[in-house]
């Protein structure tokens, strides 16, 4: 079978994560990473098409470092990558960047189809989680997301989900659009022989007009929200630490009932 | 449609109403509210409804309530509820929709958007209308270290609002909404919305006497420090009226379930008060906390990154503090 897996490049967890002056997410500041949640997606596509074989494309949209996200799913065990990159897109919100890889997905569909689109559960700078579901709705795909378990046969992928407060398992006919949560698998690291053929495999760069998208549908153009003002969160202030002296229980009822919050 | 007394006038303002066993949950009663300064109030209640459920609509500002049918398990995933929300759109004239922020509401939001050409916010902490009538809306970014403020810029839009973030006000002179009943079948061509995915099963998990974890004004929460035994950690729930939370540690260790997992991939709370016993902070659970507005640690470890953001903080062990706390709650709020 043939699985595209969408990642995402985005700024080190552990880094200190800022935003610009006109409120875009600042991407200058360090090292970016692949989307943890992302690195379950590409796991989940490797051991499909082990067993039941098949290749796996890793997929991103980004400026060039964002290159770095395909490069580790291909050390991972992905047979190809795709990168699309165009100064236009920088500024796209979800419905641009969906836009964009839904067109890519259908381009690779075009020489002998898609049978499985898999993407991470959110990615961990905007955690918005709605990148599946339009993916989706633009490849009018059905859709069975947030899989904590995922399982193909017969040309049917079923998937089991823990929401807030049922747990479903859902079935969809092939091809469809799925999303793993952390749940699903331990992705593994990279060895030494997945890095070396990672090095010699290239990585297919499109642009929008390789994908016939208009420029005006994607970036700051195509947005339909705009930041107005992005603030750190203050410190907090009147901050107490104290050490437990037999009384430390006492004095944290005392706390919560200074400020009311004794329920 | 008469203005209703509404501050904003009358755009239709469409709330898709949470429910459990046939009462409007907590947060649907927040959106209610938030709505109500956005315009005429409209709520949409899928599967059957009762009058006490209808009359509490309307005492939280409902000038209308919008019933349709859920015939199959199918008929209430995302996509076929985008479908039957984008139908009430088109029937109504909506300008705005809101619903409570869970991962299925965020993915149905994002398929009516696209539908409808709206504007998509997610997650939103707060959700007014800007001088110029804009829908203007604030979100935390990056575990709630940054505030964000943006407006949609087109006119019609659809917000998630985060459980906690309004307080849920009754209205001073409630009227008894009318129901409209509608067909799914109607709102939506059953074909398009999705007919190829199949509900194999759909198990609601029994939910605890605790309020719910998401909706919470008082949760504590257990992490590595808790070695296995959440009894204090209940304990002092118990005593605050609160819910129980968890790290993925504890979670993955399996002392509690998965549900009850606070973080980036868990469930994102933001109550009023914040308890993590044995917690260390770290970046994947703060996301899911860090928006609280009161947050207390214990922790035996003083080098515990929690104690960077606590707004009060002990340095011990959580099976003295955690027991001494809770009899002290106990006997302050018996004195009234």
């Amino acid at each position: 079978m043939r699985i595209v897996v969408c990642v995402k490049h985005v700024p080190d967890l552990q880094a200190e994560r800022s935003f610009t002056a006109d409120g875009r997410v600042d991407r200058s500041q360090g090292d970016g990473t692949l989307s943890e949640l992302d690195e379950h997606a590409v796991e989940a596509a490797l051991v499909l098409t082990e067993t039941l074989g098949g290749e796996v494309t890793v997929v991103t949209v980004g400026p060039a470092d964002a290159e770095d996200a395909v490069r580790r799913g291909l050390q991972m065990g992905a047979q190809h990558a795709v990168h699309v990159i165009d100064d236009a897109i920088a500024g796209s919100d979800v419905f641009g960047t969906a836009l964009v890889l839904a067109a890519a997905i259908r381009r690779l569909g075009a020489d002998g189809g898609v049978d499985l689109v898999i993407t991470g559960m959110a990615a961990l700078d905007g955690l918005m989680s709605v990148l599946p579901s339009l993916l989706a709705a633009h490849l009018d795909l059905p859709q069975a997301t947030l899989a904590a378990e995922l399982t193909v046969a017969d040309g049917v992928v079923r998937v089991r989900r823990d929401l807030d407060h049922v747990t479903e398992v859902l079935e969809a006919p092939l091809p469809a659009v799925v999303s793993v949560t952390d749940q699903a698998n331990e992705p593994r690291y990279p060895n030494f022989k997945g890095i070396m053929a990672a090095r010699k495999t290239p990585v297919t760069a499109w642009s929008l007009a390789d994908l016939g998208i208009d420029p005006a549908a994607v970036g700051d153009a195509g947005a339909r929200t705009r930041v107005l003002e992005a603030t750190p969160r203050p410190v907090r202030e009147d901050r107490v630490l104290i050490t437990d002296d037999g009384e430390a229980g006492l004095r944290l009822a005392a706390y919560l009932a200074e400020n009311r919050l004794l329920g | 449609m008469s203005d209703m007394g509404s501050a904003a006038g009358g755009e239709v303002v469409l709330v898709l109403v949470e429910q459990h066993d046939g009462t409007p949950r907590g947060s649907a009663l927040e959106l209610l509210t938030a709505a109500r300064a956005l315009g005429t109030v409209h709520a949409v209640w899928l599967g059957e409804v009762s009058d006490a459920a209808v009359a509490r609509l309307g005492a939280y500002g409902a000038v209308a309530v919008h019933v349709v049918g859920m015939p199959t398990p199918e008929a209430s995933l995302p996509p076929a509820v985008a479908a039957v929300l984008a139908g009430l759109i088109d029937e109504t004239g909506a300008s705005t929709v809101l619903v409570a922020s869970t991962f299925e509401n965020k993915e149905l939001a994002a398929r009516l958007a696209l539908a409808t050409g709206a504007g998509l916010v997610v997650d939103a902490s707060a959700v007014q209308r800007g001088p110029d009538g804009r829908v203007v809306t604030t979100q935390a970014a990056f575990a709630a270290s940054w505030t964000l403020r943006g407006e949609v810029t087109v006119a019609r839009a659809v917000v998630a609002l985060k459980p906690n973030a309004v307080h849920a006000d009754p209205v001073a002179t409630p009227v008894v909404p009318p129901v409209i009943t509608h067909d799914a079948a109607a709102l939506f061509d059953g074909a398009a919305a999705d007919a190829r995915v199949r509900v194999v099963e759909r198990t609601p998990r029994p939910e605890s006497s605790r309020p719910d974890l998401g909706e919470a004004q008082v949760v504590v929460v257990g992490g590595r420090g808790v070695e296995g035994d959440f009894s204090p950690v209940e304990d002092l729930a118990d005593a605050l009226g609160g819910a129980v939370g968890a790290t993925r540690v504890a979670t993955d260790e399996g002392w509690i379930s998965h549900e009850t997992q606070v973080g980036q991939t868990g469930v994102t709370i933001s109550p009023r008060l914040y308890i993590g016993a044995g917690v260390s902070g770290a970046v994947h659970h703060r996301g899911g906390m860090q928006a609280s507005e009161v947050i207390v640690a214990v922790n035996n470890d003083v080098d515990a990154p929690i104690f960077e953001f606590a707004d009060f903080g002990v340095v011990g062990d959580l099976f003295t503090v955690l027991p001494q706390a809770a009899a002290e709650i106990r006997r302050l709020k018996a004195q009234g």
